[in-house]
């Protein structure tokens, strides 16, 4: 009889485990789907073409994986811009694609890791949506400014935008603070 | 055959109830929501419910003006505002700090510059709660206004040698006014006190005419208020008449996105004067003064001495040194001026030149004010 009930009881156990096994999947399963749609629009639409820093490799320049969406990095601090001859050329950009200089003053490409302090660690969901939309920092801040695609990102869908934000929140954090734009005229 | 008829005739009447009946419900809430002004937004100025007569610039009777007692700085605009209240609804205070408004309200800004109108703004509550932005560029005559495009309007008239003004588009008054509920700024229980901040920068003095907090709990046109505002309108309590003024600016220019309501990361310092029985009335404070700008480092000095307000060193206070400047990229607000209010400029750098460092309370707390559980009304 004992011997019975420690059977019931046994079962019991491997019972309660896998039902919580498959209560966790069924929770983790939508958040992962929805990293793995994130990674698919930011490697697809080409995000850390700017968000990534450049390096020369064999084969010419080559995204620097080990700093991968953390934008301009700290440390190439930017001689002055050059100054273009009057003409058609409008813009000029560093060898590591993250400084951008053009009618608008001089742009670096941000920290878009989780990184609390320089990155969009401390950023909501909400946060990340409205500056899409509103092509502002933060949603209120200063204007996003060029190459940054916002008016094209801002056509994409709630969701859509939500999984970009799900899988740059789940990327590993890298500390790097990106300068401040620098306006036209300024030094 | 008359049988046959007969099943045609109950086979018409049944396509009539499943196709005809819908699509014809369809049709007349589609002519009824047009007639309501909830499709697109009014083509012109004279179809948006503002005027009587836009000829003589007549308002209809139930449009009332109202003038928030802390003013936004808008490169030094002259501004009129009017508010309507569908008769028979009710503004909700339960948040004392985010009214909720019910839909069909309306709020109209003018904004006129060196003696002519520019543009006026309307914001309009919709149906489904949802918050619709829309501006009319007045004609040469100022006999018309004409509804915006979507992306504003850039440099639409000179307001200074060298300085013209841009009409906003719908991104940027949304990025001003939509917070975690769509917000209708400027006209709220602080800003319609019948207790006024004499010193207020560009505050006008109230007419007889004007939406007050009294009048809209007299006229019963607002539910669910603290009962204390009936004998102690809200007010900011400072020790001198400069910090009063100080936080009441930081109030209306800053506080509509530095507040509760949003998350701004690390400049996430509350400038919102709540007036909620639970809020902190020395919030600004608390949040400000002598801490550390964060990731921000000021022009000029190193990241360490960068504060959000310093007491007794406005250089060393990114508040300050931001609402100085009209850098595009370091100015605060971050939008909606190019010229800098040296009015308000000096009102900051003297509080925390000379006020801050001599004090160190400054309010009578909320508390004070409010029983722990207040009645509402």
């Amino acid at each position: 009889m004992k011997f019975a009930k420690t059977i019931w009881v046994i079962i019991l156990v491997m019972v309660s485990v896998a039902l919580a096994g498959t209560l966790a999947s069924l929770f983790a399963g939508p958040p992962s789907k929805m990293v793995k749609r994130g990674e698919y629009m930011v490697t697809a639409g080409g995000c850390g073409d700017c968000h990534t820093p450049m390096k020369m490799g064999s084969a010419g320049p080559e995204p620097d994986m080990s700093l991968s969406l953390s934008g301009h990095p700290e440390s190439l601090v930017m001689p002055p811009v050059p100054k273009l001859p009057p003409g058609p050329w409008m813009g000029i950009f560093s060898a590591s694609m993250t400084a951008w200089s053009g009618p608008w003053g001089v742009s670096f490409s941000a920290n878009i890791t989780p990184d609390k302090t320089t990155g969009l660690g401390m950023w909501t969901e909400k946060t990340f949506i409205d500056a899409i939309r509103n092509g502002r920092i933060q949603g209120k801040g200063r204007p996003m400014l060029p190459p940054m695609p916002f008016p094209a990102m801002a056509r994409l869908t709630d969701s859509d935008l939500k999984a970009i934000y799900a899988y740059l929140k789940s990327v590993p954090k890298i500390s790097n603070k990106v300068p401040a734009p620098v306006a036209p005229g300024e030094k | 055959m008359i049988r046959y008829a007969a099943r045609a005739d109950k086979s018409i009447a049944v396509v009539f109830r499943v196709m005809v009946i819908p699509f014809a419900m369809i049709l007349v809430s589609s002519i009824f929501s047009n007639a309501s002004g909830e499709g697109k937004a009014p083509g012109r100025i004279d179809l948006t419910g503002l005027y009587e007569n836009i000829g003589a610039k007549q308002v209809k009777k139930n449009v009332l003006p109202y003038s928030p007692q802390y003013p936004l700085w808008s490169d030094g605009a002259q501004k009129r505002r009017w508010f309507y209240l569908p008769p028979g609804k009710q503004i909700d205070a339960g948040n004392p700090d985010l009214w909720v408004f019910p839909s069909g309200t309306k709020i109209w800004k003018e904004f006129s510059f060196n003696g002519h109108r520019t543009e006026t703004r309307m914001i309009e509550v919709l149906r489904d709660g949802n918050i619709r932005f829309s501006t009319y560029q007045w004609n040469e005559r100022e006999d018309q206004a004409i509804l915006a495009p979507e992306s504003g309007g850039r440099g639409v008239v000179e307001i200074q040698a060298g300085i013209r003004h841009d009409i906003p588009g719908v991104r940027d008054c949304r990025a001003c006014h939509v917070g975690e509920k769509a917000d209708i700024l400027g006209f709220s229980a602080l800003q319609l006190s019948t207790v006024r901040d004499p010193e207020a920068p560009y505050a006008e003095p109230l007419e007889a005419n004007d939406v007050t907090l009294e009048s809209l709990i007299a006229n019963r046109k607002i539910r669910q208020f603290p009962v204390e505002w009936i004998k102690y309108p809200p007010r900011i309590e400072a020790r001198t008449s400069s910090a009063k003024s100080a936080l009441g600016y930081l109030h209306a220019n800053c506080g509509n996105c530095h507040n509760h309501n949003n998350n701004l990361g690390s400049a996430n310092m509350l400038l919102r004067h709540g007036v909620a029985p639970e809020d902190n009335a020395e919030a600004a404070l608390l949040t400000t003064v002598n801490i550390s700008a964060g990731k921000y480092r000021i022009p000029g000095i190193s990241l360490e001495d960068s504060y959000l307000i310093y007491a007794g060193d406005p250089e060393r206070s990114a508040i300050y040194t931001r609402m100085a400047t009209r850098n595009p990229y370091q100015q605060m607000p971050p939008l909606g001026t190019k010229i800098i209010d040296e009015k308000a400029v000096r009102l900051l750098r003297h509080w925390i030149k000379e006020d801050l460092p001599e004090q160190s309370a400054f309010f009578t707390g909320n508390k004070e004010i409010y029983d722990t559980k207040t009645e509402r009304r």
